[in-house]
This record gives C-alpha cells, sequence and structure tokens, in this order.
C-alpha cells in the first residue's frame, strides 16, 4: 500500500498558485482603460471570433486572459447571472460589484476545492456617468478581488505593458487617445513598435450610449476599419 | 465517464434564457405556474381562430386586457401600432397602456390579450434576444427569434385554456433577404407568416377592413403611418375596447417603424397632426357611420 506524503497547505496554495500564474502569463495581455468617452478595453487577439472581451449587461464588460474554456464559461456564467438579476428585479439592480463578488466567490471555491484551479484573470467594468463613477474590478485566479482606479493590465508580461500605460495615462483622454494608448502598451513587451488591426480586438463602453446612439446598452465592438482609422488620425 | 461529462456539458449548454430559467428559475416564468389547475387538452376550443378560448366558466377572471394591433409592410421594412386601451370587462382599465414594443434592434412585437402577462412575455422576449445575442456573438436570425416567439406562446396554453390568453403579432426586418417580414400567432403556438398587413385584437376585423382599403403596396413610410393611424381610428369607432385618438389627453397611437437600419419609434408630434388631420377630415365629411 502506498503511503500518501504529507504536504503542508501553506505548500499546497503556493503550488497551486505557481501553476496558475504561469498559465496566465503564458497569454497575450489586456488593457482596461477608463476615460473620458467611457471605458476602452483592448486585448491582442488575432482572432476575429473568439473573443476575450464581452458584453455582460447595459453598462458591464468582461475581459479576461488565460484558458479560452475557462474564461469563456465564466463569461456564459456572469451574463445569465446579470439576465437572471435584471429580468427578476430591474434593469438598473444590476451592478458590477454585484458580478465581480459572484466571479471572487466562483473562482475561490474553484481554486481551493478543484483539482486544477482555474489558469484566468478577469476584469469587470462598469460604466457610470462620470469617469470618477467608473468601477473596474480586477479578479485574480485564487478569488481575489480588486477595486482598480484608472486603468488595468493583465496577463502576458503585464508588469512591462503597465508601466507604458501608466506613464500615458490622463483621466481627460477621448477613445482615441484611451485606444492609442493601450496598442503603444501593448506592443512595449515586444520588438514591433506597432500592431495591426488585425492583430488586436478593441471594445467600447460608451458613457453617452444613450444619447448618441439611442441604446441603453453601452457596450459596442470596433471594427478592423474603425481602429484603423483610429489609428490614422494620430498620423 | 469521459463521455458522461462531455455529454452533461453539451446538455447543459443553451443559449435560450428561458430554457436557462426554465432549469434553474421556473417560478420566474410569466408561464410556469397554473392557478387552478389545469384543464384536459380536449377541451380545446379548435375552428376558432384567434377568438380567446372559452375558460373557467364559473368565474372569469377580472383582468385587464390589450386591445387592437395593426402592422403592415411599407416600401422600406415594416410599420406597427397600437392603441392604447387597457379594458377590464365594461371598465376601461388604462387609456396611455402602451402595446407595441421593439424585441431588439431590427424588430417589434405588438401584443393583444392578458395584459399582465402578455408584458411579461414581452420582457421575457427582449432579454431572450439579448441573451442569444451575448452568448453567441451574433443576432438571432428573423425566423429563429418568430419560432421563439411561437415557443413561449405556447407555453402559455394552459394559461390560455383558463381565459388568459396572449396574442402577439411581431414584425422584422431580415437583414440577408433586405425586406420586412409580419408573423401572426394563434394560442397554440402556430406561426404563421403574413403578407402585405395583418392586425389582432378586439378591433382587429374592424381594423382589417380598413386596412384593405387605405393600404396599397410599396407605401413610403409617412403614408404607411397615416394608414394604420386611420386603421385604429375606424376600429375604435365601433369597437368599444380600443381607445382613438385622444386630443383631450394628448394620447396618439404607439407607431413603430423597422427598416434596414433598425427599429424607431414615431414622435408624438407627427403622430398628433396625423390623428388631427384624419379627425379633420372625417368631421369635414359629416358621415354618420
Amino acid at each position: 500500500m502506498t503511503q500518501q506524503f504529507y504536504v503542508s497547505p501553506e505548500q499546497l496554495m503556493k503550488d497551486r498558485a505557481d501553476f496558475a500564474r504561469k498559465g496566465i502569463a503564458r497569454g497575450r495581455s489586456v488593457v482596461v482603460i477608463s476615460c473620458r468617452d467611457g471605458i476602452a478595453l483592448v486585448a491582442e487577439n488575432p482572432s476575429p471570433s473568439l473573443h476575450k472581451i464581452g458584453e455582460i449587461y447595459d453598462k458591464i464588460a468582461f475581459a479576461a486572459v488565460g484558458k479560452y474554456n475557462e474564461f469563456e464559461s465564466l463569461r456564459q456564467a456572469g451574463v445569465r447571472y446579470a439576465d437572471v438579476r435584471g429580468y427578476s428585479y430591474d434593469r438598473e439592480d444590476v451592478t458590477a460589484r454585484g458580478l465581480a463578488s459572484v466571479y471572487a466567490q466562483s473562482l475561490g471555491a474553484v481554486f481551493t476545492a478543484e483539482q486544477k484551479p482555474f489558469e484566468v484573470e478577469l476584469a469587470v467594468a462598469e460604466v457610470g456617468p462620470s469617469a470618477e463613477l467608473d468601477h473596474l474590478y480586477r479578479l485574480t485566479f485564487d478569488g481575489s478581488i480588486a477595486d482598480e482606479n484608472g486603468f488595468i493590465v493583465m496577463g502576458g508580461q503585464a508588469d512591462k505593458v503597465s508601466e507604458a500605460v501608466a506613464a500615458g495615462w490622463q483621466g481627460d483622454l477621448d477613445f482615441a487617445g484611451a485606444i492609442r494608448l493601450a496598442l503603444a502598451g501593448l506592443v512595449a513587451d515586444k520588438e514591433t513598435t506597432t500592431l495591426p488591426a488585425s492583430a488586436v480586438e478593441v471594445a467600447v463602453l460608451d458613457r453617452g450610449s444613450e444619447s448618441s446612439r439611442g441604446t441603453r446598452r453601452a457596450f459596442r465592438r470596433l471594427e478592423d476599419a474603425d481602429i484603423t482609422a483610429l489609428l490614422a488620425e494620430e498620423n | 465517464m469521459q463521455e458522461t461529462t462531455a455529454n452533461q456539458v453539451a446538455a447543459n449548454a443553451t443559449s435560450s434564457f428561458t430554457e436557462h430559467l426554465q432549469r434553474q428559475r421556473p417560478d420566474l416564468l410569466p408561464f410556469g405556474q397554473l392557478p387552478f389547475g389545469q384543464l384536459p387538452f380536449g377541451q380545446l376550443p379548435f375552428g376558432q381562430g384567434q377568438q380567446l378560448p372559452a375558460g373557467n366558466p364559473a368565474t372569469p377572471l377580472q383582468v385587464p386586457h390589450g386591445t387592437t394591433i395593426v402592422a403592415m409592410s411599407y416600401a422600406g421594412g415594416v410599420l406597427m401600432a397600437g392603441d392604447r386601451r387597457a379594458t377590464m370587462g365594461n371598465v376601461i382599465a388604462s387609456r396611455h397602456i402602451e402595446k407595441v414594443f421593439p424585441a431588439d434592434q431590427f424588430s417589434v412585437l405588438g401584443i393583444a390579450g392578458t395584459a399582465g402577462i402578455a408584458l411579461d412575455i414581452t420582457r421575457l422576449f427582449q432579454v431572450e434576444l439579448e441573451h442569444y445575442e451575448k452568448i453567441e456573438g451574433t443576432l438571432l436570425s428573423l425566423d429563429g427569434k418568430a419560432n421563439r416567439l411561437g415557443a413561449m406562446i405556447r407555453s402559455n396554453l394552459p394559461m390560455a385554456m383558463q381565459g388568459l390568453a396572449v396574442v402577439p403579432l411581431f414584425a422584422g426586418f431580415d437583414r440577408p433577404a433586405g425586406v420586412g417580414r409580419l408573423f401572426s400567432y394563434d394560442v397554440t403556438g402556430g406561426r404563421y407568416e403574413e403578407q402585405e398587413h395583418h392586425s389582432v385584437g378586439s378591433g382587429s376585423m374592424f381594423a382589417r377592413g380598413a386596412l384593405k382599403k387605405l393600404w396599397r403596396p410599396n407605401l413610403t413610410e409617412q403614408q404607411a403611418v397615416a394608414v394604420a393611424v386611420e386603421a385604429l381610428y375606424d376600429a375604435a369607432d365601433d369597437d368599444s375596447a380600443t381607445g382613438g385618438p385622444d386630443p383631450v389627453r394628448q394620447l396618439w397611437p404607439v407607431v413603430y417603424i423597422v427598416n434596414r437600419t433598425g427599429a424607431f419609434r414615431v414622435p408624438e408630434r407627427e403622430l398628433a397632426a396625423m390623428a388631427g388631420t384624419i379627425i379633420e377630415s372625417r368631421a369635414v365629411a359629416q358621415r354618420e357611420a
């Protein structure tokens, strides 16, 4: 009969955390920036159909890095949570805080109870009537939750990208400025100086969607052509 | 073991909000529970078209009912309009209820029948379409939307048997085909594609008569709105449960147009002008009937 070796809880948690961190660092980065026009979400993602950024509800968006199947199941669970809540109470009762806390609990439960932790890191963003009322939550693989100010960088070589974004971030950026800043950040850990529009996925949470587009749904995905046009403005 | 897990995952994957509620929160569905037990299917009153089926004959439930909805195609798409009245027996329950709603960016639905259930089905249908769009990342096809609405109406059949029927009218722009299309339903969820124009609700036969005379192929948007307002005027003239334009309270029908660019509500002031023109022309004609 084989004897099970004793592993201390500290060691067990450390091993699991290292495992998850390695998985997340292998991927490419995602940048979420709060600015004057709303919130810009930018991901390095060559696939036009397998998204890293998604719409959750009227004012709430989701961005993730890590294993696709894991964050996709979390995204769908989030959409279901938000839609059930909005249907049973009211649309305005769906908040990013509630969603983030459900995500934190699920990630925490998976981290301690399952065979392997989720190799993902999530951002939940909610656009408010003004930039001060925007909410950005960062959720890590172990269920920790952090309320971030201004911007979030996750995945890949997040330190380098984060440095580049922090250097250029100001509260009064418009969408074009925020997206350019995010793209500049995304190339910080590479040798190239620009990313083609087809290699990135960009979406925005529009602060004035009711007045400008007549819809309460603030989320809007930008096509390659829109991104190219934004980048061209710079020159 | 492996296969069981895979099967479970596949079986649990749904893009339908209604299906999700049926599994997880059946209490939230508008047609989840039966208040006074289900009637046997043998009592389904066949052949009555869109009449409300005879329910529990002992006590007809006194709840608000929505009345007339008209819809028609025009040169650029489709249009739907509804009057503003809800009735409860011989009493006017509401003078400003709205019965035509945008279902999503490219479709609208109007509802006649039991107002409470109809409003909840509308809300569920709106969430259903948005939910699919968010989960799948693409819009449902127009036929897909029409079928989902049919399934919801069928789920409501037990309630309809109790006299709480809901009969919707659905219109949308079919983007791949580039045309506006109209769908009507019966209480069993039967879905029928309509050509040219259609109407449902208590005043529908009068509205239909008016539409037959007023509707022409390739109406412009403006003309189509005028035709819809006039058809509702005629329905209100002969059906006591349909409300006409109300200049005293400044209440006009709710009109939505759906074309290539999306679904839009026609502004109140345009409708006020149109209703004014119709009332004036009828007054000038000095006709009794």
